[in-house]
């Protein structure tokens, strides 16, 4: 249609009926005051409230010529500036759209998991708060509902998983709180939701089911026994966290009876999930990230050579081997299976406070770690250039300023386990409707190179010394390939005394190719090979097991 | 029940967009019919949001009043857009459909949080529509509008101090008063006043005295808001007052010269008045004040978030956790429920609507209804702007609300009275176009008679 049309409106109020015919669209020769009354020349209101190239939509032969251009008027001048203030505030409303999206995707979930939204738990008026289950199948949490209808939350194993898998009571930890808005949504298919609703009852939340292994983790819970400490195992391929473990633990079942006296207790550490929060002094597994250093610094270890008499002073600072050993002439690998503490500390010296601080942060020391949403605490290592000799060579086997947890020197094993590539930890492997129908499910994911192949194939054969041949030798009639690092970790009481933990970090595999890995502590363990490397093997024994 | 919410929430955010769609189409036809047509659609759309919400709500409340009130709401909006129709024949109806658009939007979510408040909210947008209609009318038949310079001034004035011995004894927390069991909030009158003030001045002249007189009656608007603890429409005044002098003088270093008095004027504001500082405190870190003023804002936060990109669907979720949902903090409800793609849209609906308003501003000669067009309309733009991105955490919360969604019998008869005169100024232009074609044939008769006749127009297609 020509362009005149757009003022028909206007027509009909100047036109008599009648006249308003296409003919006189057309402008006959003589006629040219009608046209001009319907041209758009005639109208310059109408042609400039539409923002747009003028041509568009009108035919051929239409075109606007030269004498018409003229016959408009000029432009009006000082529209420039409402142009200009609209343009302002289109920036303005865009800006908001911006914003609203970045909101919904940067900063939505930090709202959603503050303690202070209490949404969710109105949510549960609806849902009844889906299960947790183990990978092996085993019910870890669910929701019953008891005579007088009051809901209950259970824990089949009760203390086994207290940690890991958390409560929901007096707040919320572990996957209870990482997987809280799954387990309070509802996939439920559209028939049972209308039962529900006629019945007046609950829809069923969705299902989380863990990476965790039911009877690996009892395993591990019954090999640890009465004493403190923590176990994580998992798989290095990928980052699937089989075991995880704390001691002492509490009854996740009764925890809103008993929650006055658990947080009385003293200490009140209860509740604290060792594996991942807890913050040990490394020991002798810390001679992994010296051996890593020392690799680094040199790019070989097979010529290094030392003296160990059982002592060992330098710069008027002496160290002493565990329980007053002497090794006499060693390689590296000698100290490493040895577990000498004057070799490391020369090592540590050789490689220099400055290569040690920088493998140590490259193992994620003083680094976030990739937690798979669990609570937990960084490693701190303090050495840096500035530090003395006394210090550094503390530092090298071990003791020091240095803290990790069970869950970091898990994760270093793991990279080394898998060719110096860590994976994503994980421990939600799916989520699930009530009736099993599959919701969603996580693959693995790299995140990140910590050491290059070589180097954590020289780690693997260090650590692989240590139970064939070398002081564990729990392994030996296994059934499956290990390796290992025993340490003893001195430590000062709250009492002014001096303790010792007791560490095993290692790994197993039916091949070469290790298929899980292991952190253990046992607090005032002492030996490690004595009372941590049992805990290991009872894990490791059930996981071929199976 | 949770199925259909599931599918009505899509439904919506569609109904949205395409009505959104359909406000840039409309620029592209260039046939009055087919224009005609995507207004029909754009009607379509809204009562096909109504029907969906309050059959929706329905469902969850078996109230039959909701039903009722459907069925007034689609009287109304057909109502409304026949009697334009039928009054004003050239009118575009795009505005009054955005406009309509808007107050459906507000009743739905209005009758989902509190139905006598939706019902309340009906009546009044019915009466206000009713008012305006006379409004175009008024508009193009008093020609002493403009230069009631100072009685606007006067009137205004005279409203906020009223507002203001308001709010000093009642310690800041009433800007309102009831009459007659309806709460009328004089500042919604004066943002109409303010701007007609300031256009019949800067209309008259546009030298450096009258912007000054001007300038020192925008201050004295203003600094009683600010007293008044209405930060939100003082602010509002304060940018109108900008663009206008801007787009009146088109002097650029006039408005930046306000604008920076208008920053040292913040400033100062901040360090004098301990409800700037609590506003900006609460925007910085609302969990630090969570227990007093950063409360609210974080229960809107709360609500945005839950509902995500697609919301959780009309009455799933729980609006009634966020404070003063139906007023201030209605984005953050509208989010929750109908979620974040349909506040983007929503967003897209009310510039629209501004760009409609400064495309008339533009198309109007005499400077007096141009400065009002554009001034209402920024008024409108910059309340939107400040009302979303306070509820979003983007700018300090300033407690405002949102034009014709938010609860509010004075915002949304005033609002709808801004849009009349609105499209009572489009009427004019039409009328004075044919004034000014009039003029112009007769010069151009007389032109072309002495030229060539033969030159003239002719050709084109059949």
């Amino acid at each position: 249609m020509p362009p005149q049309n757009r003022s028909a409106a206007v027509q009909d109020r100047i036109l008599p009926q009648g006249q308003y015919t296409s003919a006189e669209r057309i402008m006959p020769q003589g006629q040219y005051t009608h046209a001009e009354r319907i041209l758009p020349q005639g109208r310059p209101d109408t042609e400039e409230s539409v923002p747009r190239d003028p041509r568009i939509g009108i035919p051929p032969g239409m075109e606007r010529r030269s004498g018409e251009e003229e016959a408009r008027p000029p432009k009006r001048k000082g529209n420039g500036a409402y142009v200009a203030a609209a343009y302002l505030f289109v920036i303005l409303f865009l800006s908001l759209i911006g914003y609203l999206v970045y909101f919904n995707v940067v900063k939505r979930e930090e709202y959603l998991r503050s303690p202070y939204n209490k949404r969710q738990e109105a949510l549960a008026e609806r849902i009844e708060r889906g299960r947790i289950l183990s990978a092996d199948g085993y019910i870890l949490a669910e929701t019953a509902s008891g005579s007088d209808g009051e809901e209950m939350r259970t824990y089949p194993f009760g203390r086994i998983f207290a940690h890991v898998v958390g409560y929901d009571s007096h707040g919320r930890s572990g996957v209870e709180s990482i997987m809280n808005t799954t387990l309070l949504t509802s996939h439920a298919d559209l028939r049972s939701r209308i039962m529900n609703m006629m019945l007046d009852r609950k829809d069923a939340g969705d299902d989380v089911v863990t990476t965790l292994n039911a009877r690996m983790q009892q395993a591990a819970y019954d090999a640890l026994g009465d004493r403190r400490g923590a176990v994580v195992a998992l798989d290095p391929k990928t980052g699937e966290v089989y075991v995880m473990l704390s001691k002492p633990d509490f009854d996740p079942n009764t925890i809103a009876a008993d929650y006055a006296d658990i947080i009385s207790e003293e200490g009140s550490s209860v509740l604290v999930n060792r594996a991942t929060q807890g913050r040990y002094v490394p020991g002798s597994t810390f001679k992994i990230v010296t051996a890593l250093a020392y690799q680094r610094r040199f790019g070989i270890t097979d010529a290094y050579s030392f003296d160990c008499e059982g002592a060992y002073t330098e710069a008027g600072h002496t160290v002493h081997c565990f329980n007053g050993a002497v090794h006499g002439v060693e390689t590296l690998t000698d100290a490493f299976t040895n577990s000498c503490n004057c070799a490391f500390a020369n090592i540590g010296l050789t490689a220099g406070a400055k290569e040690l601080r920088e493998t140590a942060e490259s193992l994620l020391f003083n680094k976030a770690l990739p937690s798979a949403d669990l609570l937990y605490n960084n490693s701190s290592f303090t050495l840096d250039g500035t530090s003395g000799t006394a210090l550094t060579m503390q530092t090298a086997f071990g003791q020091g300023n240095t803290l990790t947890s069970p869950y970091h020197m898990a994760l270093i094993v793991s990279a080394i386990a898998n060719g110096g590539v860590l994976m994503e930890p994980r421990i939600v492997r799916e989520t699930r409707s009530f009736d099993g129908s599959l919701l969603s499910s996580a693959s693995p994911k790299t995140y990140g190179e910590l050491m290059t192949r070589r180097e954590a194939s020289l780690l693997m054969t260090l650590m692989r010394g240590v139970t064939n041949g070398g002081p564990v030798t729990a392994f030996e009639d296994a059934g499956y390939l290990t390796g290992g690092k025993t340490g003893s970790a001195d430590f000062v009481r709250a009492d002014g005394t001096l303790g010792t933990h007791a560490w095993f970090v290692g790994f197993a595999g039916k091949e070469e190719e290790p298929d899980i890995v292991i952190a253990v502590i046992v607090e005032e363990g002492y030996s490690g090979s004595r009372t941590a490397v049992p805990v290991a093997k009872s894990v490791f024994d059930c996981y071929y097991d199976r | 029940m949770k199925l259909l919410t599931d599918v009505s929430k899509y439904m919506f955010i569609l109904l949205l967009l395409l009505f959104t769609l359909r406000n840039f189409t409309y620029f592209r036809k260039h046939d009055e019919e087919k224009r005609r047509k995507t207004e029909g659609k754009q009607a379509a759309d809204i009562i096909l949001f109504d029907i969906l919400g309050f059959i929706i709500i329905f469902l969850h409340t078996f109230r039959f009043e909701t039903l009722i009130l459907l069925i007034g709401v689609i009287v109304y909006t057909a109502a409304t857009i026949a009697f334009y129709r039928l009054l004003y024949k050239g009118c575009s109806l795009l505005l009054i459909n955005n406009m309509l658009l808007l107050l459906s939007i507000g009743f739905v979510i209005l009758a989902r949080l509190d139905l006598s408040k939706a019902l309340k909210q009906y009546v009044i947008a019915a009466a206000g529509t009713v008012l305006a209609l006379f409004v175009p009318v008024i508009v193009r038949k008093l020609r002493i509008l403009p230069r009631l310079t100072w009685i606007y001034a006067g009137v205004g004035v005279l409203c906020l101090l009223g507002v203001m011995a308001l709010a000093v004894t009642s310690g800041g927390a009433k800007l309102s008063i009831e009459i007659g069991g309806v709460t009328v909030q004089f500042s919604e009158l004066v943002k109409i006043t303010f701007v007609f003030f300031m256009a019949a001045q800067l209309s008259r002249s546009t030298s450096f005295g009258s912007v000054a007189v001007t300038s020192a009656v925008a201050a004295v608007h203003v600094g009683i808001l600010v007293l008044s603890t209405d930060l939100g429409t003082a602010l509002v005044f304060f940018i109108a007052y900008l663009v206008m002098v801007l787009v009146a003088t088109r002097k650029p270093w006039y408005s930046a010269a306000a604008l920076a008095a208008g920053a040292a004027a913040s400033v100062a504001a901040y360090y004098l008045f301990g409800h700037v500082r609590q506003r900006v405190e609460a925007w910085l870190d609302p969990f630090a004040v969570y227990d007093s003023s950063g409360y609210q804002i974080v229960q809107g936060l709360f609500g945005i978030s839950a509902g995500s990109w697609f919301g959780s669907g009309l009455g799933e979720g729980m609006p009634g956790k966020i404070p003063v949902a139906a007023k201030d903090f209605i984005f953050a409800a509208i989010c929750e429920e109908f979620g974040v793609v349909f506040g983007i849209a929503l967003i897209l609906v009310c510039m629209t609507m501004f760009l409609l308003i400064v495309n008339i501003s533009i198309e109007i000669r005499r400077p007096f209804y141009k400065l009002i067009a554009i001034g209402l309309g920024t008024e409108y733009a910059f309340q939107v702007f400040l009302t979303i991105g306070g509820v979003t955490k983007f700018i300090p919360m300033t407690g405002i609300t949102l034009p014709l969604v938010s609860y509010g019998g004075s915002s949304v008869i005033c609002t709808i009275l801004m849009l009349a005169i609105v499209e009572g100024l489009y009427i004019l232009r039409e009328d004075e176009g044919e004034i000014i074609e009039k003029e112009k044939r007769k010069r151009e008769r007389a032109r072309r008679n002495a030229a060539s006749e033969e030159k003239d127009l002719g050709g084109g297609g059949a």
